[in-house]
């Protein structure tokens, strides 16, 4: 195992899959010269040279919609957003275009890109750039989310995101670049898409969640160990496809649930998911589901607001406590 | 089931006065329907002939549901079968038949019936339960309606079926200890009217889960204390002494005999009223109190009493009650007097309905016959769970115990 951070676990992954496939490319703003905004593909325009390593315009509709056309002529590109934020402008071709195009084409056309960039709220960049987008992608049938929380399900998910065939919304995290984690020595070490991570075992309560999230709901569990509660951190790693086995094992394990997201409530991912849930296990629930989520305003940006906006760890033992009935 | 009341949430039908089969009129009294505040009468809104009854005497109805049906003669009503469980109207059927509440906004003269299944019907109430607790209690063979809920407005959860389970499966820890055991012969289980739920709910949303309120009685105890030193120099050969604490609890078991409705436990959809008398006598210990129960005090005589009191007392300083012999309780008894307290309320002990707090004698100036005369007074108050015990019943209860302390004899009764 070697200790590496988020930011180079990315880097690896990428530079791995470009030297198995000649057809793999990496295009975005200040990819190529500048190593990217977040350092992500440092080293890689000197390793795989400006035909693969791209520097496009500020124009995240124009370089987007190039990648969808790069990937129906048999490439598979990976497009890098500074941010998902910015990324509202390019998301005509991400849901119209490339999310069905195999489904229009009569599957004449697969659709191998990969969207990726930070998703959600860092400090202090107020409300336009502070959302967390995943469930604007899970809503549309054709598109994978893929929301990696750890250096090791960087690495291996986005192995295994640029392997896939359809297109994928691969969201990282601007708080996660500098995180530090165990990453397999394996130069092959690829996580299939749709498979959940329990994070942390436990039997009396399960926080479901995803992404930077993670890191919350584990601080949350190491606070209620201290009270004798022994949380199951589950987390789903993947929004589409979602593993409902390991959801509806930890529901049936401990019968009360408390799901953890970073976006808003309504239509979020947990609206979704706590439907699932009793749909599917409703004899098994002690108590009804609670979500934890950003508070449903667009992130302030004084830091006051800001703390109280996002879920945090207190929220989560709330919750718990809550569905305890403690 | 029509909302006869503008509280009312369920009824309890109490009798049909028109049979299936016969013809209805407009105004015709259907049947007799107790609310939360009176038995009223439900009254026919349409014509037609009574087809059919769900909800047959003595069974409870949500507000809403469809407890029977009125359509024409020869009308087919077979997709109103109110067997869909209370709340949800029925779907109104194309042609006009039918009566009774629910008013339509759209079509005020045909509305639409109501019902509940007669299964559900004969239940004492909706039983509320998470979904995991009410699978793990088939499971076990635990029968939900006869537990607690510690949830939020008594539901029941997982953790309830748990504890029941523990309770019934626990093996007895010493068998040659006599232990208590409910039995039918020593209880009853009321169902509770719909006044009785209706003054449970106002009072918890007053003033929370245990709904208290406190009686206040003065005692003379010249006679007392005249019973206790005949009785003390009586047995003075044999080294036993009793003690006015002693002659409160025989009198406490005696007037609970007499009050049965102060000897009982309040659950959900039920109130257990005990023949027996079971009483939990408030210990004080070096972190904090604790009541050992003296079991069958009604069957007891004092001096038995009291030594059951001091050998309970003595191990229950020392931690060495068994459960067995600190739970069981039907009623208790709490006594600072010799601490010098005039009077104090005490808490109820749920699912006790009542605990009788006891001060100390003193000697106080009273009118008597237009007199001031001093006797030796004690102050006892207690404490009622308004779900099961009313002011009235409290009242006439601390009426025979202070005509029991005050003329020991009435004791021997």
């Amino acid at each position: 195992m070697a200790i590496m951070t988020y930011r180079e676990a990315l880097n690896a992954a990428l530079s791995e899959e470009m030297e198995r496939d000649p057809d793999v490319f990496l295009m975005g703003e200040e990819v190529a010269e500048y190593d990217g905004a977040y350092k992500v593909s440092k080293g890689l325009l000197d390793t795989f040279g400006s035909q693969r390593v791209v520097d496009s315009p500020i124009s995240e509709l124009g370089f987007t919609g190039l990648g969808v056309g790069a990937a129906m002529a048999g490439l598979r590109p990976v497009i890098e957003f500074m941010t998902f934020n910015f990324a509202f402008l390019a998301i005509d071709q991400v849901i119209n275009s490339a999310a069905k195009m195999h489904y229009m084409s009569e599957g004449q056309f697969q659709m191998p890109i990969v969207f990726r960039g930070p998703t959600g709220a860092a400090l202090q960049l107020s409300a336009q750039h502070s959302q967390a987008c995943e469930t604007y992608y899970s809503h549309a049938p054709g598109c994978k989310v893929v929301t990696p929380g750890t250096p090791a399900d960087a690495k291996g998910l986005l192995k295994a995101a640029i392997r896939d065939n359809d297109p994928v919304a691969f969201m990282e995290g601007e708080l996660l670049y500098n995180f530090k984690g165990e990453v397999p020595d394996d130069d092959d070490f690829v996580i299939p898409l749709g498979v959940a991570d329990l994070k942390h075992e436990g039997e009396d309560v399960s926080i479901i969640t995803h992404g930077k999230m993670i890191h919350v709901a584990l601080q949350a569990a190491q606070k209620l160990e201290k009270d004798g509660i022994n949380a199951d951190v589950l987390d789903l790693r993947t929004i589409r496809p979602l593993d409902m086995n390991a959801i509806l094992e930890t529901v049936r394990k401990t019968n009360r649930i408390v799901y953890l997201e970073e976006g808003w409530p309504y239509a979020g991912t947990g609206a979704q998911i706590v439907t699932m849930i009793q749909e599917e296990a409703f004899d098994y629930l002690d108590a009804p589901i609670i979500r934890v989520t950003q508070a449903d305003v667009p992130m302030p940006y004084a830091k006051n607001l800001e703390i109280l906006a996002k879920p945090s760890a207190k929220h989560v033992v709330e919750a718990v406590n809550k569905v305890l009935y403690r | 089931m029509e909302a006869l009341s503008p509280t009312m949430e369920e009824g309890q039908l109490v009798q049909w006065l028109k049979n299936e089969g016969d013809t209805i009129a407009i105004g015709d009294v259907l049947a007799e329907v107790e609310t939360d505040k009176a038995t009223m009468e439900l009254v026919a809104r349409g014509d037609g002939v009574l087809r059919k009854i769900f909800l047959n005497a003595g069974g409870t109805a949500e507000v809403g549901a469809v407890i029977g049906v009125i359509a024409m003669e020869d009308e087919d009503i077979s997709d109103i079968s109110g067997a869909s469980g209370g709340g949800a109207p029925a779907a109104p059927s194309v042609e006009e038949p039918v009566s009774i509440p629910e008013p339509d906004p759209v079509k005020k003269t045909d509305p639409i019936v109501a019902a509940e299944p007669a299964a559900l019907a004969s239940e004492k109430g909706r039983i509320k339960a998470s979904p995991v607790a009410r699978r793990l209690a088939e499971q076990m063979g635990v029968d939900i309606s006869q537990i607690a809920g510690s949830g939020p407005g008594g539901r029941v959860v997982k953790r309830d079926i748990e504890a029941a389970k523990d309770s019934q499966s626990a093996p007895p820890s010493r068998p040659a200890a006599p232990t208590w055991a409910p039995d039918e012969t020593e209880y009853e289980d009321l169902q509770t009217s719909q006044m009785r739920k209706t003054i449970a709910k106002r009072l918890i949303t007053s003033i929370g889960p245990v709904p208290t309120f406190y009686l206040t009685v003065d005692v003379d105890m010249a006679r007392a204390i005249e019973a206790r030193k005949s009785i003390n120099s009586m047995l003075e050969s044999e080294g036993v002494k009793v003690s006015i604490n002693d002659i409160v609890l025989k009198a406490v078991a005696g007037a609970l005999r007499q009050h049965p409705n102060c000897n009982a436990q309040w659950h959900d959809g039920f109130i257990r009223r005990f023949r027996a008398v079971h009483i939990g006598v408030a210990v004080a210990v070096e972190d904090g109190l604790i009541t050992p129960v003296v079991k069958h005090a009604h069957l007891k005589g004092i001096t038995q009493i009291g030594s059951e009191v001091k050998e309970l007392a003595g191990r229950a300083r020392d931690k060495k009650l068994m459960p067995e012999e600190y739970t069981g309780a039907t009623f208790s008894v709490s006594n600072l007097g010799m601490f010098g307290i005039h009077e104090f309320t005490a808490i109820i002990n749920p699912p006790e309905a009542g605990i009788l707090a006891v001060g100390g004698i003193e000697q106080t100036p009273v009118v008597e016959d237009g007199e001031v005369v001093v006797r030796p007074r004690m102050r006892i108050t207690m404490s009622c769970d308004h779900r099961v015990i009313d002011g009235a019943q409290g009242s006439r209860f601390l009426q025979t115990l202070k005509g029991m302390l005050e003329e020991p004899t009435a004791i021997l009764l």
